[in-house]
């Protein structure tokens, strides 16, 4: 154990304070991976998702082909365990010619940019709302309470579906349309567990202290709601995700020059009978993200918050 | 007492109702350049006069709580405004699609339930089993596919590869069944047309799987574990201790009470349900109110996609109230 040493001015004293958060956030996070170690699924699908950060982020360095010009002498052709196929194009071509392996590399981007800005800037919302709602009450609780169940009352892939009819597709826009009805779980989750948070004793004690209202929700309640948030937050990125893709089949999603996977199952539909390649491996590339989402989800609730837990 | 306890839960919904009304209504207002602007831009040119008289037709001369006031009158009395494009009446438009897409939204229903009810009350009977792992695998693999993909797949094997089932539509083109409800399984069932209930059940199939998947995913793995728990229960127990047979104690004793927070659960899954709809007719070619939609958002026919949203909201509070009635009915427990 350390000694505390000496601390004589006021800049000490906060980098001495911070050295020691740090090292507890380090602990916890050390914790946190010995407890993933045991979930071995969740790892997994942990790591499926690393795997997929990285091709997002480095997706021009990792990929030789182009994404986006193709060579219409080589179109069609097929994944390279089948008759005709060749390593050039390890999981065959297009319609256009353009290597669906490099496109699907590069679909990784919208997905993933979409899963996480939707969510993060729901969680931000939702937060900053339930917050206010669940701590302060009142009337701007009722006003904003009524507002989500209004907005419940919409299934969440039509209000999407109807919001982008409205403002036209683009990826601006879709951020927009799935954040727009998002919130609102979140909302719930925070104004909930705020309200039952407020009557604890910790908090008594913060006040008793002179804290102000700020300091006792962003000190005090929230690092012990947050766990939920995430868990919530890693659940639903999975759904935004197909949500995404699905926008992006109906031709309502992100521009068609941008590679989604959502417009590729789409493009590869009418070549089905002849390349049936064409629509199904950016479908498995979507469907091995999301199950990896969803399990790596499922492992983080059963560890951070096994409340939330509903299944046996 | 509980009917006017219903009538009351009836009630609420009311303002419910007008506040989505409200909401879609200043969504078409989002849209950049008004509604005449777009009738025009499909019919060429027009003199500005004429341009003139259809704002004033359409009142978007008025001040907009006025047009919202309008709007909300015109909505009480199933009004819902006129195609631009296909310049029909929106109310009959989604009257003639609605039939379709409440078809296949049921027959999801069906094959989800039928799948995911004896898998989820099997799988906790023998938890741990080979059977339970499949089950709790599938399920994962049910909430994680994307619906359109899976039509796709399931036509390719079904269809292109095998051909046992039919790729499109709600039944074969060289068939004429004289319809009565719009319900193509009803009709021939009551125009006594064998052919034509054979090929409407068979159109049906795939899109309802492709539907009912992520539905019974859910389903089954809240029956599982809901089940789990009232099988460890004490009555449960007293059950056995009396002698009952085995599968008396998990079907009337345990199933009943594990029931409760299932119906809840697929309550909720309406919204998959009709949400869903929307990409599977697209998949599927099915000639529902989603693929009306879809089209209607292509040609910019804001009435007809403002009527269709206010239509399936309304459907899905509907149907959560109904959920809500059965609770009460399934545990007395509980009142509205």
């Amino acid at each position: 154990m350390e000694i505390a040493p000496d601390v004589r001015t006021l800049l000490d004293r906060q980098f001495y304070l911070l050295r020691i958060r740090l090292s507890i956030w380090w602990a916890n996070f050390v914790q946190f991976l010995n407890e993933l170690r045991q979930h071995p699924l969740a790892l997994g699908g942990g790591i499926i998702i690393l795997v997929y950060i990285f091709c997002a982020l480095f997706a021009e360095q990792i990929t030789v082909q182009s994404a986006f010009r193709g060579n219409l002498r080589m179109r069609l052709q097929p994944p390279a365990w089948l008759e005709g196929g060749s390593w050039e194009f390890p999981l065959g071509t297009d319609a256009q010619g353009r290597d669906i392996l490099t496109r699907v590399i590069f679909g990784a981007r919208v997905s993933l940019m979409v899963g996480g800005l939707t969510v993060g800037i729901s969680i931000l919302i939702g937060v900053m709302l339930g917050t206010l709602a669940g701590y302060f009450r009142g009337k701007l609780d009722s006003l904003i309470s009524r507002f989500a169940d209004l907005l419940l009352a919409f299934p969440f892939l039509i209000f999407a579906i109807g919001v982008m009819a409205f403002l036209g597709p683009g990826f601006t826009n879709m951020i927009l349309a799935l954040t727009f009805k998002g919130w609102v779980e979140f909302f719930r989750l925070v104004r909930g567990e705020m309200m039952a948070e407020k009557s604890k004793e910790y908090v008594e004690a913060a006040r008793a202290t002179g804290q102000s209202h700020f300091a006792i929700i962003v000190r005090e309640i929230l690092p012990n709601i947050i766990h939920s948030v995430f868990v919530l937050g890693t659940l639903r990125m999975g759904y935004m995700i197909i949500t995404e893709a699905s926008l992006s089949f109906l031709g309502l999603g992100v521009p068609p020059s941008l590679p989604a996977w959502g417009s590729m199952v789409a493009a590869g539909r009418d070549y089905m009978l002849v390349a049936w390649w064409v629509s199904t491996i950016p479908g498995v590339a979507l469907l091995i993200l999301v199950l990896a989402i969803n399990l790596f989800g499922e492992g983080l609730r059963d560890i951070l918050d096994p409340r939330l837990k509903v299944e046996g | 007492m509980r009917v006017v306890k219903i009538l009351e839960r009836l009630l609420a919904t009311i303002p419910i109702m007008f506040g989505v009304a409200i909401i879609v209504f200043f969504f078409m207002r989002l849209t950049p350049g008004d509604p005449v602007d777009i009738m025009m831009g499909q019919g060429g040119a027009v003199s500005t006069g004429e341009i003139e008289r259809l704002r004033e037709e359409f009142n978007l001369d008025k001040p907009l709580l006025v047009q919202l006031w309008l709007f909300l009158k015109d909505a009480l009395r199933g009004d819902l405004g006129y195609s631009y494009i296909l310049k029909r009446p929106v109310t009959t438009l989604i009257a003639e699609r609605l039939p379709a897409t409440i078809e296949l939204a049921l027959g999801a229903l069906l094959v989800s339930l039928l799948f995911s009810i004896p898998v989820g009350i099997l799988s906790a009977v023998r938890q741990n089993s080979l059977l339970d792992r499949l089950t709790m695998a599938s399920s994962f693999l049910g909430i994680s596919m994307p619906g359109f993909w899976l039509g796709i797949i399931l036509i390719l094997l079904f269809s292109v590869r095998w051909g046992w089932l039919p790729v499109q539509g709600r039944i074969s083109a060289d068939l004429k069944l004289q319809q009565v409800t719009g319900f193509f399984v009803l009709d021939s069932l009551l125009t006594g047309n064998r052919q034509a209930l054979i090929s409407s059940l068979r159109h049906l199939v795939l899109p309802s799987i492709t539907l009912g998947a992520p539905v019974a995913a859910v389903v089954a793995r809240v029956l599982r574990s809901s089940m789990l728990e009232t099988l460890r229960s004490d009555y449960v127990m007293l059950a056995r201790s009396k002698g009952a047979h085995e599968w008396n104690v998990v079907l009337k004793h345990a199933l009943r009470n594990a029931l409760i927070p299932t119906v809840t659960v697929v309550g909720l899954q309406v919204g998959i349900l009709l949400g869903g709809n929307m990409i599977i007719e697209a998949v599927f070619g099915w000639p529902g109110l989603g693929r009306m939609v879809v089209d209607a958002i292509f040609n910019r026919d804001f009435p007809l996609i403002q009527g269709s949203v206010m239509v399936y909201a309304f459907t899905f509070v509907i149907a959560n109230l109904a959920v809500d009635v059965m609770y009460t009915y399934l545990n007395p427990k509980v009142s509205l």
